[in-house]
């Protein structure tokens, strides 16, 4: 099993849902990334997506776009990332997913990327601009390797496309709540329950949620009927307005303690 | 993917519809002005001294150029479908223009997405959509030019798809992007073909076309593709010169990368980061190229040269003083090329070149490259 499934089936047991935050790598740079990472592992992340900056993220918000030009103004390589990667691995046993766009891992090569990426301690790999159908030559990679592929669905994807994307992935399901792109939203449409419901019902892999997450109270209603709730922006604009890069990290941790006892407590009062 | 499996579906009913190519071939005709005449230039081939050059005048569609072609197309099926929204990225501004244009006479909402950059270059063409009703949204992430006025097109796209409709304007993007705005625009190669069958008896021995995205090119080359004896010349902006760095040669200056949903050429760091480009014609600022190109590129069909911002110039006052012709900046560089190739070529040889646009709206530019405060 890979760290993916062991840690949703550790949850499972516990009825508690999975929190993975959501960080840039190099954002501001990448000692930080570090020092973040850590921060969300001691303070109860099941699951750290690790964004990996690209020069055009169309699936993004201004706040995750933002974060990927603060990264971008120094050259971050991939072998970089991997050896923050690597560094983390040493002190933590959090599954890590990256999460990225296609161009930059085709330029690495896909074969070495997934090599690489699954040596450092890497555990998935999300990339939003490559739907399943494009997918077999990254999957053939990441399969020989352990790495889990992970493909989103949203609330227009019709049954067939929940089905494919059910039987693509491995370790989970990531399902986008809103038609758009990434970013805070102040409320939720009330379909997202039965949406969340119906791909449960086509898939036996845990299904997180994710896009416009950005309070605990949020966190704790999307655990009541999902497996995971993945905040990225509202994490992303806290790092970015808190001043210095100890106090980015402490402040992340902080965030990301509270939405864990949100979701601990919608746990128990289940 | 939904959205696009939904475009794909209504395009294959739309394309075996003759209700749907009627009503294209309409519009085509009495709306946009065609067909375009193919025009021999018959002092500019004097002047080069070579092959005799032929131009198929798109300048003289409806807005000023080629565009159209496709923003009329596009804008029938988006009917069909039922949107009631229009968007549309532009660089130079022409294909927003030609957006704005169809909008205003289906009577449908339109939202054109521009770089800053690209707001301050082509301030004419702003007003020009205005004047038609069209929002303006004005990109300021990134280089703020043609590719991050896409990529906001892109987000506003998944963010309003079931009432929305994109209208990409090259052959560029996704699937069927490339393939329907390819065959929207073909109508340009099938009455080159025509016309000069008529006026020479035979085909031509080069095409030439400027190349950006790639629309106009695949326009003129389509029709010709099986024609093996006719070459055809592909012209980037080779902006400063291409060992500069600033320029937008994605073909000759790029490598293989994946950018909108397609994989050609792209112009990128070693990291697979997009970088950005120059080119003195917005709409040849673009560091992508069309797949299919790129795939005819490989295949040796198409072959690719590139013109400077100075060759492009130069070009734009030889076409003015010879021929009284002011051809857009984008269309200068194919022009640029001729004067190179043509001379080398015999004077039975004919060459044919895409005129895609005129040049009104670049006379600022023009102007501030040449010193004189207009």
């Amino acid at each position: 099993m890979s760290r993916i499934e062991n840690k949703f089936a550790e949850l499972k047991q516990h009825g508690e849902a999975a929190l993975i935050p959501f960080i840039t790598a190099g954002d501001p740079d990448l000692d930080t990334t570090l020092k973040i990472m850590r921060a969300l592992a001691e303070s109860g992340a099941d699951c750290i997506e690790l964004g990996i900056p690209f020069s055009d993220p169309t699936a993004d918000g201004p706040t995750i776009q933002r974060s990927s030009e603060r990264a971008l103004k120094r050259p971050v390589s991939l072998a970089a990332i991997f050896r923050v990667v690597r560094k983390f691995r040493e002190i933590s046993e959090v599954p890590v997913v990256l999460f990225g766009y296609f161009n930059p891992f085709f330029c690495f090569g896909l074969e070495k990327f997934a090599r690489q990426a699954a040596d450092s301690g890497a555990d998935g790999v999300l990339c939003v601009d490559l739907p399943p159908e494009e997918s077999a030559e990254l999957r053939r990679w990441t399969d020989a390797v352990g790495l889990d592929l992970i493909f989103l669905l949203s609330p227009t994807s019709d049954a067939a496309r929940i089905e494919l994307v059910g039987r693509a992935s491995r370790g989970f399901v990531y399902y986008v709540s809103v038609t758009g792109v990434t970013g805070a939203r102040r409320s939720f449409d009330d379909k997202l329950r039965a949406q969340v419901a119906r791909v449960r019902r086509a898939t036996s892999l845990p299904v997180g949620v994710g896009f416009g997450i950005s309070t605990p109270q949020q966190a704790a209603w999307i655990a009541g009927f999902a497996d995971a709730a993945v905040v990225g922006s509202a994490l992303v604009e806290r790092i970015e307005r808190t001043e210095g890069n100890n106090n980015k990290a402490k402040q992340a941790g902080v965030f990301v303690g509270q939405l864990k006892r949100a979701l601990k407590q919608a746990a128990r009062s289940a | 993917m939904p959205a696009l499996a939904e475009l794909e579906t209504a395009y294959a009913k739309a394309r075996r519809d003759a209700g749907f190519r009627k009503e294209f071939h309409f519009y085509l005709c009495d709306y946009a002005g065609r067909e375009t005449p193919l025009y021999f230039a018959e002092r500019l081939t004097e002047k080069i001294g070579g092959a005799r050059v032929y131009l198929k005048r798109e300048d003289l569609c409806h807005t000023g150029a080629h565009k159209i072609n496709n923003t009329i197309g596009q804008i029938l099926l988006a009917r069909r479908m039922g949107k009631q929204r229009i968007i549309a990225e532009t660089g130079a501004g022409q294909h927003g223009v030609a957006t704005a244009t169809v909008a205003a006479r289906f009577g449908l909402t339109c939202e054109i997405f521009m770089g800053k950059e690209d707001v301050k270059r082509q301030s004419l063409n702003v007003f020009r959509m205005k004047l038609l009703g069209a929002k303006v949204r004005v990109v300021e992430a990134g280089s703020q030019t043609l590719k991050d006025a896409m990529n906001e097109a892109l987000r506003d796209w998944v963010t309003n798809v079931r009432s929305t409709y994109y209208l990409i304007g090259s052959v560029a993007g996704p699937h069927p992007y490339p393939m329907m705005v390819r065959n929207f625009q073909s109508v340009i190669g099938r009455e080159a073909r025509r016309q000069i069958l008529k006026k020479e008896g035979r085909l031509p021995d080069y095409l030439v076309a400027c190349v950006g995205g790639g629309s106009n090119s695949m326009g003129l080359f389509y029709p010709f593709v099986r024609d093996l004896k006719v070459k055809m010349l592909g012209v980037e902006a080779a902006g400063h010169g291409i060992p500069s760095g600033k320029h937008s040669a994605s073909i000759l200056g790029g490598a293989v990368g994946v950018l909108h949903g397609s994989k050609s050429y792209v112009l990128q760091n070693e990291r697979g980061q997009i970088t950005e480009t120059h080119s003195i014609a917005a709409g040849l600022d673009y560091p992508g190229v069309g797949p299919e190109l790129s795939y005819l590129r490989d295949s040796g069909r198409v072959e690719f040269d590139s013109a400077t911002d100075r060759e492009a110039i130069a070009a734009i006052k030889l076409l003015a003083e010879v021929e009284g012709i002011i051809p857009a900046l984008e269309s200068a560089h194919a022009i640029a090329m001729v004067t190179k190739l043509a001379r080398h070529l015999s004077k039975r040889q004919i060459v044919i070149v895409n005129l895609s646009g005129r040049g009104d709206k670049d006379m600022m530019t023009v102007g501030e490259y040449l010193g004189v405060k207009l």
